[in-house]
Formats: C-alpha cells, sequence, structure tokens
C-alpha cells in the first residue's frame, strides 16, 4: 500500500436512482506506482468509469463516495475543491472517449493548449506558445504550427483525440488517466494513440491508467490489469501473471469471446450469455453466478473475496477459480 | 475486371460510382467499385470510417443513386428499375445498420417497429403479421410474450441489435447487408450477435455482406474478404489467405494493427502515422500512397488496377506483397 503514487482504499459509489441505489463501484482497492502502467478491463456499465471519476473526484452531484483515494501522499476525498482544481490541471490528467468531453469547442487549440500551460506553469505567453507547438508533434500531428488556429471540429476524431491527449500531458501530470481512450477510434489509429500514450508514459516517467473493455488492448502495454466486474475488481495481477494463467472465469470468458486470428471463419465465437446484472438489484451471490459455467454450490448464496492465489500479486474472487493448466 | 465468386452470383456490382456533393465540391465516396457475392456466402466488406463502406452498402439498396455503373441482383439491374418492381425487389434485400439504438423509434413498440416492414410490403391480415413478428423474435432469441409490448428504451443496445435483425428478417429477404452491426457493443455482446448472425444466415439461408472497420471480427464470419480505401478496393479474397498472405500493403496495415490478447506480443510501433486523406481530393495515381511504405513515382502517376495475385485473391498494387 505504501509507496503507491496512488492508491484507492475500500472505495464505494452510490448513485440514487429512481429505481432504488445503485452501487456503481463496491469495494474496490487499487495502487498504482509512480511510472506504473495498471489496465482496468471490463464490459460497459461495470463501473470502470465511475471509478476512475471517483478518484478524479469528478463524480456526478448525487454520488456518494466513501473510502479514501490518496494520491502523493494526499487524501483526494479531502481536498477542497480550488486545491482540487489545481492538481487535476497540474498532476493529475484525464483522456476520455468523446475527446470533446474535454476539448472546449469555441476555443481554438492553440488557446486551449496555451491556457492550461500558462495556468499550471510558470510560462510566459511564448514560451507556452512553443511549449504547445512541441507538444503537437510529440502527438503526433503534421505542421502543428497551423492547427494552433484550427477549432476542434476542423479536425478528424483521431486528430481530436491526440490534441486532447496533448492537452493532457501539457503540464507534465504524474498519473494520466485515459478513460476508453480509442473506442470510437479505427483500428489503425487505435494503435497509434496507444502507442502514442506508451511512449509518452515511459518517456515521462508518468504513471497511466488505461480503461478498456478489450482485453487485446492492455496484453502489451500495461504492468497490472484490475478486472472489474458489477462494481467489483474480481481479477487483479501482473499481466504477464494474469494471462499466463487466468484464475477467475470472467477473466477467461472475456477473453474467449474475442475474435480470434487463427481459427477458421464461421468458427462459433464462446460468447458469455446473458447480460451483467442490474446495479440497482445486488445478488447475494457472486455477481457473476447467473452467466458462470462454473456456478456451484456457494456461488449464488455467497460473495467471493478477492484473495491472494500462489503469490501475492495475483488476486481473484471466485470460489471455483480456473486450476493450473485450465479447466474449473 | 475478372472477380469471378461463382458462375451465377446472387448480387453482382458493376464499376459503382458514388459521390456526394458538399459545397460545391465533389466527395468522391465509392470510385469504380466491382463485386461479387455468391449466393450463400459472406462477403465481409472492411475499411477505416469514411472509407466509403456506408455508401456502398446503400447505393447497392438504391437508397444513394449511383453516378454510374450496375447493382445486378439475381441477374436484375437495380439501378434501371422503379416503381412496384423496385419495390418487389427490394424486399429481398435488408439492411441493419450500426447504431441499433438510433435505428428504432423510441414511441413505437417492438412489435409494431418488427411488423412494419410487412405493413409497408402490403400484407393486410394482422393475424398474419403476429405471427410472422413472433417467429422472427423467437429466432432472434427474445421471447414475443415479454417484448412485443415495450418500447425501444427498455433494451440494451445488445437487445436492440436482435430487434433490428428481426425486423429485417421478417419479410423473408435473401440478402441482408450489415453494416457494422457489431462496432457499437460491447466484446461479449458483440460476440453473442455475431453467433446470432451466423444462426440466421443458415436458419433463412441467407446471403450476407458484411461491413466493418474490424478486420477480426470480419474475418470470424466471411467467406471472403474485400478491403476498402478512400472510395476504392484494394484487395479481394479467402478470409484466411487474406490474413495469411496479404498481397496489398494497406490489408497487412489492418493486420498489423489488430490489438493481439498475449502480452508475449509486444506492439510493434511500426503501425506509421497518419490518417486517409480526404475524399474530396484523393491523392493521385493509388490513393494509399501517402501512407504505403513501398510507394514509388509509379503509384503516383498509374491508378493500380485489381489483379490476380493468387488463387482468388485479387489486389491492386503496383508492388504486392506476394
Ligand atoms: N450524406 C452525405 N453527404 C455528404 N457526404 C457524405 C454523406 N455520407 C457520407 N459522406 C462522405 O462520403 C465518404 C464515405 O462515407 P461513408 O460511406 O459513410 O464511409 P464508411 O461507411 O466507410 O465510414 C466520407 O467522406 C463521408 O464523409
Ligand atoms: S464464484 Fe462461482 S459463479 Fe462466481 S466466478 Fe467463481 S465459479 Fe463462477
Ligand atoms: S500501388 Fe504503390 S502506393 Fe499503392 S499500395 Fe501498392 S506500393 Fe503502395
Ligand atoms: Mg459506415
Amino acid at each position: 500500500m505504501s509507496g503507491a503514487l496512488l492508491s484507492v482504499e475500500n472505495a464505494v459509489v452510490d448513485l440514487p436512482t429512481p429505481r432504488g441505489n445503485l452501487r456503481a463501484v463496491d469495494h474496490v482497492d487499487l495502487e498504482v506506482g509512480a511510472g506504473k502502467t495498471l489496465g482496468i478491463v471490463g464490459e460497459s456499465g461495470c463501473g470502470k468509469t465511475m471509478l476512475s471519476r471517483a478518484i478524479l473526484q469528478l463524480l456526478p452531484k448525487k454520488a456518494k463516495l466513501s473510502g479514501r483515494v490518496m494520491f502523493d501522499g494526499q487524501d483526494l476525498t479531502r481536498l477542497s475543491a480550488e486545491k482540487l482544481r489545481k492538481l487535476r490541471g497540474r498532476s493529475l490528467a484525464v483522456v476520455f472517449q468523446d475527446p470533446m468531453t474535454s476539448l472546449n469547442p469555441v476555443l481554438t487549440i492553440g488557446t486551449q493548449l496555451i491556457e492550461t500551460i500558462v495556468e499550471h506553469l510558470e510560462l510566459d505567453l511564448a514560451q507556452a506558445r512553443q511549449r504547445s507547438v512541441e507538444l503537437l508533434a510529440a502527438v503526433g500531428i503534421p505542421a502543428p504550427e497551423q492547427r494552433l488556429t484550427q477549432y476542434p471540429h476542423q479536425l478528424s476524431g483521431g486528430m481530436r483525440q491526440r490534441v486532447a491527449i496533448a492537452v493532457a500531458l501539457s503540464c507534465e501530470p504524474q498519473l494520466l488517466i485515459a478513460d476508453e481512450p480509442t473506442t470510437a477510434l479505427d483500428v489503425t489509429i487505435q494503435a497509434q494513440i496507444l502507442d502514442l500514450l506508451a511512449r509518452e508514459q515511459q518517456r515521462r516517467h508518468m504513471a497511466m491508467i488505461i480503461i478498456t473493455h478489450d482485453l487485446g488492448v492492455v496484453a502489451g502495454r500495461t504492468d497490472e490489469v484490475a478486472v472489474m466486474y458489477a462494481g467489483r475488481v474480481v481479477e487483479r495481477a501482473p499481466t504477464p501473471a494474469l494471462f499466463k494463467q487466468m484464475r477467475m472465469p470472467y477473466t477467461e470468458a472475456l477473453l474467449a469471446a474475442l475474435p480470434k486470428l487463427d481459427v477458421p471463419p464461421h468458427t462459433p465465437l464462446p460468447a458469455i450469455s446473458g447480460r451483467p446484472p442490474d446495479p440497482t438489484r445486488p445478488l447475494k451471490g457472486c455477481s457473476f453466478s447467473p452467466r458462470c459455467r462454473y456456478s456451484a454450490g456457494r456461488c449464488s448464496t455467497e460473495k467471493p473475496r478477492l484473495s491472494p492465489a500462489e503469490t501475492l500479486e495475483h488476486l481473484y474472487a471466485c470460489f471455483h477459480p480456473i486450476a493450473a493448466g485450465g479447466g474449473a | 475486371m475478372m472477380l469471378q465468386a461463382a458462375p451465377n452470383p446472387l448480387m453482382k456490382v458493376e464499376n459503382l460510382v458514388v459521390e456526394y456533393s458538399v459545397g460545391g465540391k465533389t466527395i468522391h465516396a465509392v470510385s469504380d467499385v466491382s463485386l461479387e457475392i455468391a449466393r450463400g456466402e459472406t462477403l465481409g466488406l472492411v475499411g477505416e470510417s469514411g472509407c466509403g463502406k456506408s455508401t456502398l452498402g446503400r447505393a447497392v439498396l438504391q437508397l444513394r443513386q449511383a453516378v454510374s455503373g450496375k447493382v445486378l441482383f439475381d441477374g436484375h439491374d437495380l439501378t434501371t428499375l422503379k416503381g412496384e418492381p423496385l419495390r418487389k425487389m427490394r424486399r429481398r434485400v435488408q439492411l441493419i445498420f450500426q447504431d441499433p439504438i438510433a435505428s428504432l423509434n423510441p414511441r413505437r413498440r417492438i412489435g409494431d417497429i418488427v411488423a412494419e416492414p410487412l405493413v409497408i410490403a402490403g400484407v393486410k391480415d394482422p393475424e398474419e403479421r403476429k405471427r410472422r413478428v413472433s417467429e422472427v423474435l423467437s429466432a432472434v432469441g427474445l421471447d414475443p410474450a415479454l417484448v412485443s409490448g415495450r418500447l425501444p428504451h427498455e433494451f440494451s443496445g445488445g437487445q436492440c441489435q436482435r430487434i433490428c435483425i428481426a425486423r429485417s428478417l421478417v419479410l423473408n429477404p435473401e440478402f441482408v447487408i450489415c453494416d457494422e452491426p457489431v462496432s457499437a457493443l460491447d466484446v461479449s455482446i458483440r460476440a453473442q450477435i455475431l453467433n446470432l448472425l451466423e444462426e440466421m444466415k443458415a436458419r433463412y439461408g441467407l446471403t450476407l455482406l458484411f461491413i466493418a472497420h474490424d478486420l477480426a471480427v470480419v474475418k470470424a464470419v466471411s467467406d471472403r474478404v474485400a478491403v476498402m480505401y478512400l472510395g476504392r478496393l484494394c484487395e479481394v479474397g479467402p478470409s484466411e489467405q487474406l490474413f495469411a498472405r496479404p498481397a496489398h500493403p494497406y490489408t497487412a496495415l489492418l493486420i498489423e494493427a489488430i490489438p493481439v490478447p498475449d502480452p508475449d506480443v509486444r506492439p510493434t510501433q511500426s503501425v506509421p502515422v497518419g490518417e486517409p486523406p480526404s475524399p474530396i481530393a484523393p491523392p493521385s495515381g493509388c490513393r494509399f500512397r501517402t501512407r504505403c511504405p513501398r510507394a514509388d513515382a509509379r503509384c503516383s502517376s498509374e491508378v493500380p488496377e485489381l489483379r490476380l495475385v493468387a488463387s482468388g485473391q485479387f489486389a491492386a498494387c503496383h508492388h504486392p506483397l506476394v
């Protein structure tokens, strides 16, 4: 726990809805070390975005967060709005799936970059402008000088996402949270953006959280992976260990559902049947039990706790984990 | 051009050209595309957004008028048909869209949405309509008694896509164009819908044009794959062969870019930076040349024609990889 740049401790996020309380994040513990990359993987609605918003203290007004979010020695849940705002521009940055969430449509790219830099770093306008051009070049934007006078709508989706990344990187943050940064983009652009994030992360020795529903995205690009289901972390391990031996049936099922390149066309995909449970109607037992092919015995009556496997770094929440070498 | 899929293809597109005119400028959305789809076959159509896939699909259905070219469906040129004969022919061809939620009218009940094509086709008997609606809803894995009276917002994206598929099948079509049917869906739901499409294809004896921007998804369901870039076809060939030995540099780039769920396969970082140029002023010669590592002088002066590079595999490239 100690020594981590970010540590989320026992985070719970509750949202009131007309259908009753919705527990979006359910007792989550996570750490990210300085310069490390964590992948958070799961289907839509499993709580990934709410967790990242809880870290950033950007939850909807009605949401209730309990637990601690320790970042660089301070508990973000206790910081004033003013301090948080400073921190978010400076040390803690975010890139969303839709770049327009973080870009202002009525300001030029140059204005947005330069304003952010001047506000958070002690640079004058000319220096900030120079810095902006360098950043745009670093994120692979051709003719960066000319882009400064353009508006976001004049760029393609991929180019906008590059600009959003440039804005996020502009103040040399210690932690970057990228929430489905490439889900809306084409495969070739996705590969370029992921490479760009990895390169900048290493160059700046920045910590990073990549949120995605695709295990393929995190495989070669993270140090650790946390798999979320129904608001909980259900498996967590160093990336190589996870892919070597998945213990939680949900993780295995997510991997199996990806189309494989080495099987002939028309091979039926091992789909996960059904859907995630209604988060306003929490299940008594394991949340995955209605869809789990290994469900048996206490799976439907008791919640499995996240606990270590053979090694302390590999945690999973399952009563009938997949044994080494496959099969539960 | 020789693109023989079978002696008697169900769908044959010949030298199709489709353009849009925006603010006095011409967008070259589909430029001289020829394709054949055999009866019972699934042809995958893959390429980045804006390359003209949807426009091609819409022009095949006559929802968008082509500048030139032919669309031969079962021997009839749809581009010259009008009125009742066109309506009759259209019933045999259906379309499924990418965004399942947006393509369902939010104020209509599911039973009515699925029945709508029947009403338009003039099926007057309500009992008959109800029977056909129940049949297709059950086929796509929904309980007609439970869903018919509900509204679209009560369903998830995956379920809405099942409803769209049911609607597209209710007239018993022969040919279905699936335009990015799973692009908006999560990994697990995507697998369910892909499996469902395969089941429906077998059950109703369909021929499919399956459009997507993800080559891995396309490969999973297609017998042959056509790769499109900036309005033109780059390569056509049997799925497995195309994957094992792509001939066109763009196909190779698309394969390279697929994220592999294996930490030992480090991302190559070799995908060249850059995006497709504007279809308003496509590059001369080969349209891919501004991003192609093999481009030379000839590539900017001469348009590469599709030609045979291996058995059943065609590529439009002056310097193919095979
Ligand atoms: N209704 C339209 N009016 C003007 N331009 C269009 C229209 N629809 C598509 N386009 C343009 O035509 C080109 C091809 O688009 P499209 O067929 O939608 O590609 P894809 O389906 O492969 O993403 C793009 O440049 C797109 O912006
Ligand atoms: S606890 Fe039971 S139901 Fe849950 S994942 Fe493990 S085997 Fe499946
Ligand atoms: S024709 Fe030239 S530019 Fe086009 S794909 Fe082939 S090598 Fe590349
Ligand atoms: Mg499209």
